[in-house]
């Protein structure tokens, strides 16, 4: 069998009309109701998550965002639809589960994953340059780490439970949000948290969340579409493939948030941000560093975990765990500024990449 | 030059890629037989080879596993 086009969405014309998508579904995730300049994000929406479980108690920013839980499973259809669903595992989970924590309380000092850091930027937060320049800084100490040999080792072939786990947890939490849902001025329904003021309380219908969630799931996961794999590939390998898909959701998103009013350029008193450069710098760098050591950006990571990867799985639950230590001792930070423990958050962050990065140089 | 060829099974990105460009440039013409277990590693290094000027000749399919024959003349 020769080589031939079989996945029109891996095209240079699929991931660029992906990114495109996804750029036009989270604009109007925020004109019908989520927070600005958060149409998606997946740390932020991991953050909340946690939150509406009550792993953390800040009381501004918990709801199990539909969105996230619909990209796990629209990505796992997909495959399954694909023959690409294969349950695999053993690559390094207990150091992944930390990336992934490292990755969140990085991206909580910023305050967005790459994917916010673009729909920061296409809004007209000048503050997301700082955070997409950490994010590039961190990602290019990460192609070092890869040439100096850096493996997490190989994953195998694994029982149907590592596959399945982490799609059933979200089919799982999808069932409370409808069992328990969302009661107009109570900060709690049943097991679940809701913020009654913040960007905890912005949301966009239920029915256009995980609607607009399986598509993007489905979608990304047949493109492969990663924004930290976009800049890898374009620092490791001159590739633009990747980069591509991720500069078409940022040109697509600033022109809808033009046609819909949601262009404010700025960098003082932009939504769900701050204008401490240094700790945008440093903390997005943070968050590139774990990202890359990962080999995928958050949202892949979700995309991935719904393929049956369970060690994206491990790392998507270290994710969650990471949100919840960020808020209860003090990481995260706010618009006021950077969390009280922020720096220390980004120093320690950092200290466990570098870790991971000089303990993992192996040839495979 | 005879066939060499490149594990890349279990692998996570970018780490096939890697593995098959530095072999590309390590013996400069001639066969790579690059063994990959997934679609996504499939394409990105049948992607790879192209943009080195490397033809992917051939790709075979067992089970979850695919032998893709790289070529250079």
């Amino acid at each position: 069998m020769t080589e031939k086009i079989r996945n029109v969405f891996a095209t240079p014309a699929g991931v660029i009309g992906v990114g495109a998508l996804i750029g036009i579904l989270a604009a109007l995730l925020q004109k019908f109701g989520n927070p600005p300049n958060m149409g998606i994000c997946v740390a932020c929406m991991e953050r909340d998550i946690a939150g509406a479980l009550g792993l953390h108690r800040a009381a501004v920013v918990q709801y199990l965002r539909p969105e996230i839980l619909a990209f796990v499973l629209g990505s796992f259809v997909a495959a399954l639809l694909a023959g690409e669903f294969r349950p695999r595992g053993g690559s390094a989970p207990v150091t992944r589960f930390f990336l992934g924590m490292a990755a969140m309380i990085g991206a909580l000092v910023f305050l967005g994953c790459p994917w916010r850091a673009l729909l920061r930027l296409a809004g007209g937060d000048g503050n997301a340059i700082l955070g997409l320049a950490g994010l590039v800084v961190g990602i290019w100490i990460g192609t070092l780490f890869f040439k100096a040999g850096y493996s997490l080792g190989r994953s195998s072939g694994q029982g149907l439970s590592t596959g399945l786990l982490v799609p059933l947890l979200m089919l799982g939490l999808l069932i409370l949000r409808l069992v328990y849902p969302p009661v107009e001025g109570q900060a709690q329904s049943g097991v679940l948290f809701y913020s009654a003021q913040g960007p905890g309380a912005a949301k966009a219908p239920l029915l256009f969340s995980l609607g607009a969630g399986l598509v993007i799931g489905a979608l990304a996961q047949r493109s492969r579409f990663c924004t930290m794999g976009g800049i890898r590939d374009l620092i490791l390998f001159r590739q633009f493939h990747l980069f591509s898909g991720m500069l078409s959701l940022l040109v697509v998103a600033w022109i809808v948030n033009l046609l819909l009013g949601q262009f404010h350029p700025g960098f003082q008193k932009q939504p769900i941000a701050h204008a401490q450069h240094l700790w945008n710098f440093a903390g997005m760098l943070v968050a590139g560093l774990a990202f890359a050591l990962a080999g995928g950006c958050p949202g892949r990571q979700l995309f991935m975990a719904g393929e049956g990867d369970g060690d994206a799985g491990v790392f998507v639950l270290g994710m969650i765990v990471g949100a919840a230590v960020s808020h209860n001792f003090g990481l995260a930070s706010s618009p006021q500024g950077i969390g009280p423990h922020g720096v220390a958050a980004v120093l320690i962050g950092l200290g466990v990449c570098l870790f991971v990065g000089f303990t993992n140089r192996q040839r495979v | 030059m005879g066939r060499v060829s490149v594990d890349a099974r279990g692998l996570s990105c970018p780490q096939p890629v890697l593995l098959a460009t530095s072999k590309m440039k390590e013996i400069q013409t001639g066969e790579i037989e690059v063994i990959v277990d997934n679609e996504t590693s499939r394409e990105n290094v049948s992607r790879a080879a192209r943009a080195s000027g490397w033809e992917v000749v051939e790709v075979t399919q067992q089970g979850e596993e695919y032998r893709l024959l790289l070529e250079r003349k």
